[in-house]
């Protein structure tokens, strides 16, 4: 069915426009401001337009970081998303099973992100860590500090404990809220369980796994503190990441300059990536645009 | 049977799930010294220490008040500006919607680094600065975007034709909203609340920001668990399993409204 | 087609059910003919979809067994009756387009691409949707999707029964119209076995061969509409039927009139031999269309106070009050009628007795 058209809904939103604006534009503002500008003390400062920008996409370091950076997010994703589905689709409809689902689902995702790092640090350690003991005892000779790949897979195995919670919440509550009618009517249809997957769960999920591929996106391309605890980066710059780049640059750097510009165009390729998916799961099995 | 292998599959996502989660537990009833001397499975001599630590301390138990404060505030201020917001988005065309809706995610894909000094400087010029509401009024530029966004999702799975029987039956907007509307959307709502919550709860960067003592947080709090001898991995596990309990507790009182999901009901 | 038989079905959702009102249906004993259009009427909660859905097989009933002709299906799942259900609200494969939609069953039961084609667009047809086959089904008005989610029964050629479960709920009004006329002609075009469940009585009465009324679990009257209207069996059926419902006076026999709080109302010989047998609380019933208004007194009329005089346009409803009971009637548009003091006539062909909420017959 068709929106109804009322300029005066604006006021529903009013509320919400405010609180974030007052969060969002000023500091924006500052961003921008720094961005442009080469700061060498108070009160002197020199509009340098683009260099900074110039400056930072040159970096052939920022390249690295940005490629493994889409490497990481990228298997997040792969990963996390019909992981996180399968679990939802596993997870009991009634009775107490429903409450010892979610609260132990819910326990990695309210642990702070630096502990979490700590948490995997002693995890994978062969002297103090299960993970690590049983790994030695296997015979593989498994170091994150050491090898990339090690270091890798410890990140990966970190992450997707950590956040595979969260779509397989979201995906959960989105499955509960299709009207029982609807799988009346598949099984009265003579549906298998794969069309029921198909045609009824899946489309009917569209709203919130749009949220959780968008979250999911955007807060691992994010990440910072449970990589830098676990790993600082290395071994090497392997599991140097655009955060942990950007705190390099930021910290080394006498001026704000650069690390402004370089926040601004971190901002712009996830605001672009974003868009791009928003767009694809707007349009996916509708045929019309939204 | 399809319904034995899936649950099968599940609990071992499950042990697997709390395996780390265990090894903390496991971590933090032992001392540090007992930690770093040998490996072990289970606390053999299980002791209370790093609890007793944290409890009598001040500076940790007030941490643990001072997060559940502002995170309750922010979950509250969240959910009520998202909730109107999400069902104009979800009702209505509007000049500037799509481009308002999309903006607001947008305040999610920047560094939240960028936004530290600029805060820093905005609180304290209202002198807001190691107070709660300050944090709670910083963790809403994250957490109503995400509100509005999965609230929309949810709201928009009613069909339209629910509210126009309500309105032809005389219910006034608010009465509708809450007496037809809210029950049908209970999933989302509970969903909504956790994760404002937990991001709000996990959220560090700005809450040791805005925060001297007053109002500092217990993430804050823990990273003081690092000292000359190295991490205290005992103290650092206990509070660790401390932080893990307001949130189990939060979606333990949720966990009805997402269970039930969907009912249609009849205007 | 089916014949569709209930025996002694009851039903409760409570796991160990006590007494009586922890049953939802409480017994419900009926034949459905092959080929006919009934209608389930009856208040909320007074269990109908619970029937409904013991029927298609989406709820196993406590107890009694159900048969499709002859065959006992009672622990067999909907998909293996072969019936076919409209709920409420439509309910549709979104991503699907029309055809695709009305498709879906038979291309589960793997019938040939060519049968499907040939079936599909003569369901399309009866039900005017052929202009949209290749069009998305959500994007449709709702009651395009009603009829998508009949013709998914429909398209079953051997489909037993189509259930509908108050299907015009999220219909327009001036829509309503349209599909209920739609329903009754694909009844008479295809003889399919039609239950139709409803609290709304025009939509029963005009659909339906029979109705059946139901009220707290159990089936208190089946018949024409035109049997429902003219003899209720049950209080109930009396009160819920016609617009407005029946006038009841509780009341006494003596000699040969019923006294209604010291007002005599004569009663022909037959009704007072039936009343003098009955055990149970009497009540006289008469409906207002039933109950004529003078404006004087005339032979066998009460006296009776006025109350209120409604113009709905083709008719007026008149409010009296006679020895502290409400009294309504329906009168024609032209008649004319006193102002302050009325007199009540009661024709024996339209007053009934009651006794303990059940028709009183020979």
């Amino acid at each position: 069915m068709e929106k109804w058209e009322n300029n005066r809904a604006w006021f529903l939103v009013l509320p919400v426009f405010v609180v974030v604006a007052f969060s969002a534009i000023i500091p924006l503002m500052t961003v921008v401001n720094y961005s442009v500008q080469d700061i060498f003390g108070p009160g002197q400062r020199v509009f340098v337009g683009a260099e900074w920008f110039k400056e930072v996409l040159a970096d052939y370091r920022l390249h690295d970081a940005l490629w493994r950076q889409f490497l990481f997010s990228g298997l997040v994703l792969l990963i996390e998303i019909p992981l996180g589905i399968l679990i939802a689709l596993a997870m009991p409809k009634r009775g107490w099973g429903v409450s010892a689902s979610l609260v132990t689902l819910a326990l990695p995702l309210l642990i702070p992100w630096n502990v979490i790092g700590t948490i995997w640090i002693v995890f994978t350690r062969p002297d103090i860590g299960l993970f690590g003991a049983v790994v030695n005892g296997l015979g593989i000779a498994f170091d994150h500090t050491a090898r990339p790949l090690d270091a890798w897979v410890t990140l990966m195995l970190m992450e997707v404990w950590h956040w595979t919670p969260l779509v397989a919440l979201l995906a959960y509550a989105g499955l509960r809220a299709i009207p029982e009618a609807y799988y009346q009517a598949a099984k009265i249809d003579g549906a298998s369980a794969w069309a029921t997957f198909r045609y009824i769960q899946l489309p009917k999920m569209r709203g919130v796994l749009t949220i959780a591929i968008l979250l999911r996106f955007m807060d691992s391309f994010l990440i910072y503190a449970e990589p830098f605890v676990l790993t600082g980066g290395g071994p090497g710059n392997s599991t140097t990441f655009l955060s942990i780049y950007l705190v390099k640059v930021a910290v080394g750097q006498f001026d704000l300059g650069p690390a402004a510009a370089f926040s601004l165009i971190y901002f712009l390729i996830i605001l672009l990536f974003s868009w791009l998916f928003y767009q694809a799961l707007q349009n996916v099995g509708t045929g019309e645009k939204r | 049977m399809t319904i034995q292998k899936r649950t099968i599959g599940l609990a071992i996502y499950f042990a697997l799930l709390l395996l780390p989660i265990y090894w903390m537990l496991n971590m933090s009833l032992r001392t540090n010294a007992d930690i770093l001397g040998s490996f072990a499975l289970y606390p053999h001599d299980p002791t209370l220490t790093n609890y007793i630590k944290i409890f009598t301390d001040e500076s940790w138990y007030s941490g643990y008040i001072n997060s559940i404060i502002y995170v309750t505030i922010n979950t509250v201020i969240s959910l009520f500006t998202a909730l109107p917001a999400a069902y104009a988005f979800s009702r209505y065309r509007f000049i500037g919607d799509k481009h308002m809706f999309f903006w607001l995610l947008t305040n999610r894909m920047a560094p939240a680094a960028v936004f530290l000094l600029p805060f820093f400087q905005l609180y304290s010029t209202f002198g807001l600065i190691d107070t709660h509401i300050a944090v709670a009024l910083a963790h809403c530029l994250f957490n109503v975007p995400l509100a509005v966004w999965i609230l929309e999702g949810f709201m928009s799975g009613v069909p339209r034709e629910i509210d126009e029987t309500a309105y032809l039956d005389g219910y006034s907007f608010p009465r509708f909203f809450i007496t037809v509307f809210l029950p049908l959307i209970r999933a989302g709502v509970g969903v909504t609340a956790f994760f404002c919550f937990m991001f709000s709860w996990v959220e560090l960067l700005f809450a040791r920001t805005l925060t001297v003592t007053n109002a500092k947080p217990i993430a804050a709090t823990m990273t003081r668990t690092v000292s000359a001898t190295g991490l205290d991995w005992g103290l650092l596990a206990a509070a660790g399993i401390l932080t893990i309990v307001p949130g189990a507790l939060v979606i333990w009182f949720v966990r009805n409204h997402l269970a039930k999901g969907f009912a249609l009901g009849r205007v | 087609m089916a014949r569709i038989d209930l025996q002694e079905i009851a039903h409760s959702y409570v796991a160990q059910p006590g007494e009586e009102s922890d049953y939802a249906l409480k017994r419900i004993h009926n034949t459905w003919d092959d080929g006919g259009a009934y209608a389930l009427l009856g208040p909320s909660g007074c269990g109908k979809t619970t029937l409904l859905n013991v029927i298609s097989g989406l709820l196993t009933p406590s107890k009694g067994r159900v048969f499709y002709d002859g065959q006992d299906v009672t622990d067999l799942p909907p998909e293996k009756r072969n019936i076919a259900q409209v709920f409420q609200f439509p309910v549709l494969y979104d991503t699907m387009s029309v055809f695709d939609n009305l498709a879906f069953p038979l291309r589960n039961r793997r019938v040939a691409p060519d049968e499907i084609n040939q079936r599909v667009r003569e369901v399309a047809d009866i039900l005017d949707l052929t202009p949209y086959l290749k069009k998305k089904a959500a994007g449709l008005a709702a009651d395009a999707k009603q009829k998508i989610s009949l013709g998914r029964g429909l398209v079953r050629s051997d489909v037993a029964a189509i259930l509908f479960d108050e299907p015009l709920t999220v219909i327009d009004p001036q829509l309503k119209w349209d599909l209920r006329r739609k329903l009754k002609e694909i009844h008479e075009q295809l003889q399919l076995t039609m239950i139709y469940v409803t609290h709304d009585q025009v939509e029963a009465l005009t659909f339906a061969d029979q109705v059946l009324v139901m009220y707290e679990g159990e089936l208190v009257q089946i018949g024409t509409p035109q049997e429902l209207f003219e003899n209720p069996q049950h209080k109930f059926v009396g009160y819920f039927i016609g617009s407005p419902g029946m006038n009841f006076l509780p009341c006494t026999l003596d000699g040969n009139m019923a006294w209604v709080d010291g007002v005599g109302i004569p009663l022909d010989d037959k009704m007072m031999a039936m009343g003098q047998k009955a055990r149970g609380r009497l009540e006289l019933g008469i409906r207002p269309m039933g109950l004529e208004v003078y404006a004087e007194a005339v032979v066998g009329a009460v006296p009776a106070r006025v109350k209120a005089l409604e113009d709905q346009g083709s008719f007026k409803i008149f409010t009296v009050q006679l020895a502290g009971h409400t009294l309504r009637a329906r009168l024609p548009e032209e008649k004319s009628v006193p102002q302050t003091d009325a007199w009540l006539r009661f024709p024996p062909r339209w007053t009934k007795l009651f006794a303990d909420g059940r028709l009183v017959s020979g």
